[in-house]
């Protein structure tokens, strides 16, 4: 393969990764209206609870179960729900601002456990050295990395396809129900706050499960990779592709993704050398940008929701 | 022990100041502003700003470490942010004010903070820096416990900013207007209070609040762009814990989250103690949402 190729393979895995993460977001904001202000913590928790069961045993460290990968993705998944149920529980009955402010509240203290918790996250180096799943059945790099991109597309058309399904079913009539009138829908007997938190756990969850599949795919963890830039890049991919369509979180998260990266690859090409450090805030202020400014111009983004409307109307 | 409640009054009366401007916002403009903590950034960037500018270093009015500069930086600087407050009202929350979704504000106020973070990187880099370089001997006041003259006086700015705020809004016609807005918007309205009007205020105050309350900061530990994203959660908390909306209890809560998180160091890893203000936040959600003072909106559903 030439470089640039595996250069895609590469792009694409950690693209269609974020898709997922988009995805759950989606569920929340677009079809929920749930502001979560902490995406990456739960990025991370999946992340990490994955390293931790999956790892091999080590001395120094409590952990390394070293379970099958499935399985270990499926505990970091459960981490992440139970995480979504704390902060969850503790603010799904009030105003909407404070599940945005807890969740905001969580990412931190996530991000800090990550740093400090040495004798179960490895601190600032984090947990090295995590098998890869299928490893040694392929020859090359490349070869195994072709092979999990068509993981993680599988992995994320399964998401797609059972979040499609979803909001056609009745339950998923239901969230924009609440996001639209939460009066009318308790009114024909629902419980919002339940709803609500369901959308919640598994919005999460998904996040937890694009972690586990991250983690799979570098074979490391570190808190450098789950810096609170993430959370908004992935709202950024969110409002680009449009709330409330989930193709539009999948061509949100692949653009995107796209934008940073040939960004960076600009500002490391043109900026003079004695102004690179400033370039990374340059590429920032652009996530920032994209954000602002199609919140207030293009609210639908590039897809954005289709339509509802009731047969019976008219 | 002694030290460690000390310093907890000290940050807790700088967490109080941020704390005032957000819950004022919280409770007349009824949305949690992500860019307030950046508006305690900005205003502390911008003393340092006029201050090197200026360059004018008339000698420290003993025993501080500053002099008349920083105290009229400070006054620039509380102008430039509430600049910075109305700018991006008028740009932003403007537009996307009567959205269906009033978390839009919220959302908008996410992005806007990453922006003026960003911007402050640009403008004055990532090092820490400082008002002043003359080192400050801490008096020792009694036996483990000692104080800097510049601790003193944030601690005896802090209490007369709360009083004179307090009297401003007891007192005043505005002042009226601001409790009648949070209290009840439609009421309000409907009895011909301007709201823009009210609305242009609230940013002023809090934005002049949350620019003291930067230049403390920076006077009494350091500057980097990075003090606002790490101050948000205790101010949220801070405000939360008080009432929303209710100035006494944020600068209540804003000294119980800096007292428990100085004191928290003697118990838990330092590491830790960024965590202590969302330990608070959720306890506070699950016991006693609408604070420990009746806010004048409340933790219900709106």
């Amino acid at each position: 393969m030439t470089g640039f190729a595996a250069y895609l393979v590469f792009f694409l895995i950690v693209a269609l990764t974020y898709s997922i993460v988009v995805m759950g977001l989606n569920i929340q904001w677009g079809y929920t209206g749930l502001f979560n202000a902490g995406v990456v913590g739960f990025f991370a928790i999946g992340a990490y609870g994955t390293a931790i069961l999956v790892g091999p045993d080590r001395a120094h460290l409590i952990g390394g179960f070293g379970l099958p990968f499935p399985l270990a993705v499926l505990g970091g998944m459960a981490l992440c729900a139970l995480a979504a149920l704390i902060v969850g529980l503790a603010t799904l009955r009030l105003r909407e601002e404070y599940l945005a402010i807890a969740t905001f509240g969580i990412a931190i203290s996530i991000q800090l456990v990550a740093l400090n918790f040495e004798s179960l996250t490895g601190g600032a180096q984090g947990l090295v050295g995590l098998p890869r799943p299928l490893f040694g059945l392929f020859d090359s790099p490349a070869g195994y990395n072709l092979f999990y991109l068509g993981v993680v597309a599988v992995m994320a058309g399964l998401v797609y396809w059972a979040l499609e399904t979803a909001v056609r079913s009745p339950w998923g009539r239901l969230l924009k129900a609440v996001r639209e009138d939460e009066t009318a829908a308790r009114s024909l007997g629902r419980n919002p706050a339940r709803v609500r938190l369901e959308v919640f756990v598994l919005g999460c969850v998904l996040m937890g499960l694009a972690g586990g599949l991250y983690v799979g795919f570098i074979g490391y963890v570190s808190p450098l990779d789950f810096l609170p830039i993430l959370t908004f890049q992935i709202w950024a991919m969110l409002i680009v592709g449009g709330s409330g369509n989930n193709r539009g979180a999948i061509v949100g998260a692949v653009g995107v993704w796209a934008l940073w990266a040939m960004s960076g690859l600009a500002i490391s090409r043109f900026l003079p050398v004695a102004y690179q450090s400033q370039g990374g805030a340059i590429q920032v202020i652009l996530i920032g940008l994209l954000i602002v400014l199609t919140l207030i111009f293009r609210p639908r983004g590039l897809i954005g929701e289709a339509e509802s409307v009731s047969k019976h109307a008219d | 022990m002694l030290q460690a409640i000390a310093d907890g009054i000290l940050s807790g009366s700088i967490i109080a100041l941020g704390a005032i401007g957000l819950t004022l916002t919280m409770g007349i403009l009824r949305f949690a502003n992500f860019a307030h903590a950046e508006l305690v950034t900005w205003g502390a960037y911008m003393a340092l700003g006029v201050l090197s500018l200026t360059g004018a270093f008339m000698g420290p009015l003993a025993p501080f470490s500053f002099g008349v500069p920083l105290l009229m930086a400070t006054l620039v600087a509380m102008v430039a942010t509430a600049l910075l407050a109305l700018a991006i009202d008028w740009l932003v929350y403007r537009p996307l004010r009567g959205r269906a979704n009033h978390l839009t504000l919220v959302f908008g106020s996410f992005g806007v903070s990453l922006l003026v973070r960003m911007v402050i990187l640009l403008l004055f880099g990532g090092a820490a820096q400082y008002y002043s370089n003359t080192l400050q001997i801490a008096m020792k006041v009694a036996p483990g416990l000692r104080i800097m003259p510049d601790q003193i006086f944030t601690l005896g700015l802090t209490a007369v900013i709360v009083v004179a705020l307090h009297l401003f809004l007891q007192k005043t016609r505005l002042g009226l207007s601001m409790r009648a807005l949070a209290e009840n918007p439609e009421l309000a309205r409907v009895n011909g209070i301007d709201t823009r009007h009210v609305v242009r205020w609230t940013w002023i105050i809090g934005a002049s609040l949350a620019a003291i309350a930067g230049v403390l900061y920076g006077l009494t530990v350091q500057l980097r762009p990075e003090i606002g994203f790490h101050l948000l959660l205790p101010l949220f908390a801070a405000a939360i814990l008080g009432g929303v909306g209710n100035v006494f209890g944020a600068v209540i809560g804003g000294l119980i989250v800096g007292l428990a998180e100085s004191i928290s160091v003697l118990f838990i890893p330092a590491g830790y103690k960024l965590a202590v203000p969302f330990m608070i936040l959720l306890l506070v959600l699950y016991i006693r949402p609408t604070g420990i003072f009746a806010g004048t909106v409340g933790g219900g559903k709106s």
